[in-house]
């Protein structure tokens, strides 16, 4: 095949498919319960130096509890698809677990600013960086649920985004024409934060399902975190609901406001003076340490950081807020 | 009539409102596109449909998203999909707009939005891309809302995040991306620019009321195209502004920024 052009950063993970499918070969298919905390799920699926995707959006349906957990493990050197990242890319930036990153939108908050803290550890040169776009990586993960080595596209061209990412330009065998070969990453694991599931896996989410359909059929080892557990009747009831089916799972853990301090749709607006708190924080190093220490370090369990940050009270506030109810 | 008194702000969503046809699709981010959209569907584009590339199509927007993923951006809504969605739909050469932003742009268009100075050694280190260059490879006509100044028109930029023009006529279709699309507008605080048909260099085509060519010379960084028949930019109505201030952004997170 005729390659036009090629982009120069390396590729965090291999490409192939048959090694894929020699993974997937191996991974449990049967029907069992898979309950447990965000300690046990971390300590199993999320060692040092793997690659880990987070699913929602930035600030939107997020699992923040594992996100925690994983600070709180003191996790080095992972990779990280940072797709639709904000508030978790922060997280992860704030505990200097990151080793290696696919960018297509990081540091930043959307229209809440920039994150000081994460531009201060993507300046740095520690982690290594390869350039993407939204939907390259979403390309790029829809390769790996195809069980094929890439994708084709016809976004990057032309620009130094191609010439700082993994991707390669080649010819079309059918019209001659330039196209992007974007390559599959399968992520070690992936954390996707649902509204509902039953103790196997099974899931519903409300809303955008922005990347996780093809995150969680990507993704070698899927985490699930649930607002809710739902009885196994609820979802055979109604299965065209269900998007994630069991034998993508591997955990299932239940963490009610699990998406807090990021919206979770149909069920309670994100925090924005606690986001904001964040921004603030982070412009001192050693104002952020404290912070961060009284937030994730020196916290025992999510439920004691829902509690730290206003319980019940606020959360019902951002309940009312979702639902527009004194609108 | 007197004309009701507005800020930049006010008047670049004004303007870009009105590049919006009726019953045509419009991708968007937040900010200021997002608030361009909600009014050009109050006055002049009734069926404009809004898509957010997180997977919200055609919400009935109660208020300003924080986040393109927001749960307001599918209140409502015709459909709650996701981004693969959201950009297929782009690459099928569905979607006429897209509004982009960036820190630096250049007389191409080429929009940077991912470091300042050396890449392996940033001066600054933006975001990247987001979907971005997505929207600039795929949707038909791509705007740009974006404050004038010398920082951000550069000669140069530093890196191209999304494509413009790249290096001039034709070299989009070179590298493949799709044929016919490209900036359209840029709508900043001074003016609003275009570009040569021919040259795809970046063109003043009119300057808003109160500021002068030069005005506009001192403040870009490299010497844009000044269109034989330079207007000045029509001022928002008395309408538009009253819509804006009481149903688009009430709160003023957008029209109150400095």
């Amino acid at each position: 095949m005729n390659i036009i052009e090629e982009g120069e950063s390396p590729l965090f993970m291999d490409p192939d498919p048959d090694n894929a499918r020699r993974f997937f070969r191996g991974k449990p298919r049967a029907m069992t319960d898979k309950r447990m905390t965000e300690k046990e799920s971390v300590d199993k699926f999320i060692p040092d130096g793997c690659y880990l995707a987070i699913g929602g959006f930035g600030a939107n349906r997020i699992p923040t509890a594992i996100l925690h957990e994983i600070l709180r493990a003191r996790r080095r050197n992972l990779g990280f698809l940072g797709h639709t990242s904000t508030h978790d890319f922060q997280l992860l930036c704030a505990g200097n677990c990151l080793k290696k990153v696919d960018v297509a939108y990081i540091i930043g908050l959307e229209a809440r600013g920039l994150s000081p803290n994460a531009r201060r550890v993507m300046e740095s040169g520690d982690v290594e960086v390869c350039e993407w776009t939204n939907y390259a990586l979403c390309v790029r993960l829809r390769a790996a649920a195809e069980g094929v080595s890439f994708g084709i596209a016809r976004n990057m061209l032309g620009t130094d985004t191609l010439k700082m990412s993994g991707a390669k330009v080649i010819e079309c065998p059918f019209t001659g024409k330039p196209f992007v070969a974007l390559p599959a990453v399968w992520p070690d694991v992936a954390v996707i934060h649902v509204h509902e599931s039953d103790i196997y896996g099974n899931c519903h989410i409300r809303g955008i399902s922005v990347a996780d359909l093809e995150l969680a059929r990507a993704a070698k080892r899927v985490i699930i975190t649930a607002e809710r557990l739902v009885d196994g009747y609820a979802i055979r009831i109604n299965p065209t609901r269900t998007v994630i089916p069991f034998y993508l799972v591997d955990a299932v853990v239940e963490v009610p406001f699990g998406s807090y301090p990021g919206n979770m749709a149909y069920e309670y607006f994100s925090d924005e003076e606690h986001l904001a708190q964040w921004l603030k924080a982070e412009k001192d190093p050693g104002e952020f340490q404290k912070f961060l220490d009284k937030y994730i370090y020196n916290v025992s369990s999510f439920e004691e950081y829902l509690e730290l940050c206003g319980g019940i009270k606020k959360l019902k506030e951002l309940r009312k807020l979702e639902a527009l109810v004194d609108k | 009539m007197m004309t009701a008194a507005y800020n930049k702000m006010e008047m670049m969503i004004c303007t870009a409102a009105r590049f919006l046809e009726d019953g045509t699709t419009v991708a968007v981010g937040t900010g200021a596109p997002c608030a361009a959209a909600m009014l050009a569907q109050k006055v002049n584009a009734p069926n404009l449909v809004i898509i957010f590339e997180a997977g919200g199509l055609a919400p009935l927007l109660p208020q300003m998203p924080i986040s393109v993923g927001d749960s307001r951006t599918f209140f409502r809504g015709i459909m709650a999909a996701g981004m693969n969605e959201m950009m297929t739909t782009c690459c099928r050469g569905m979607v006429d707009y897209a509004f982009l932003g960036g820190a630096q742009i250049d007389k191409f268009g080429n929009i940077n939005s991912t470091v300042i100075g050396d890449y392996h050694k940033p001066k600054v280190r933006f975001p990247g891309s987001g979907g971005a260059n997505d929207f600039a490879s795929f949707c038909w006509q791509t705007m740009i809302i974006a404050v004038h100044n010398q920082t951000r028109f550069v000669e140069k930029v530093d890196f191209i995040t999304s494509p413009g023009y790249l290096t001039g006529p034709g070299s989009r279709e070179t590298a493949g991306l799709p044929a016919g699309t490209g900036p359209y507008k840029i709508i900043t605080d001074l003016a609003v620019m275009g570009f040569h048909p021919e040259s795809k260099e970046m063109m003043v085509e009119s300057i808003h009321q109160g500021v002068e060519l030069q005005d506009v010379l001192q403040n870009t960084g490299f010497r844009p195209i000044i269109s034989e028949s330079v207007k000045t930019t029509p001022p928002p109505s008395d309408t538009e502004i009253k819509i804006l201030r009481e149903e688009v952004d009430p709160c003023k997170y957008i029209i109150g920024r400095k």
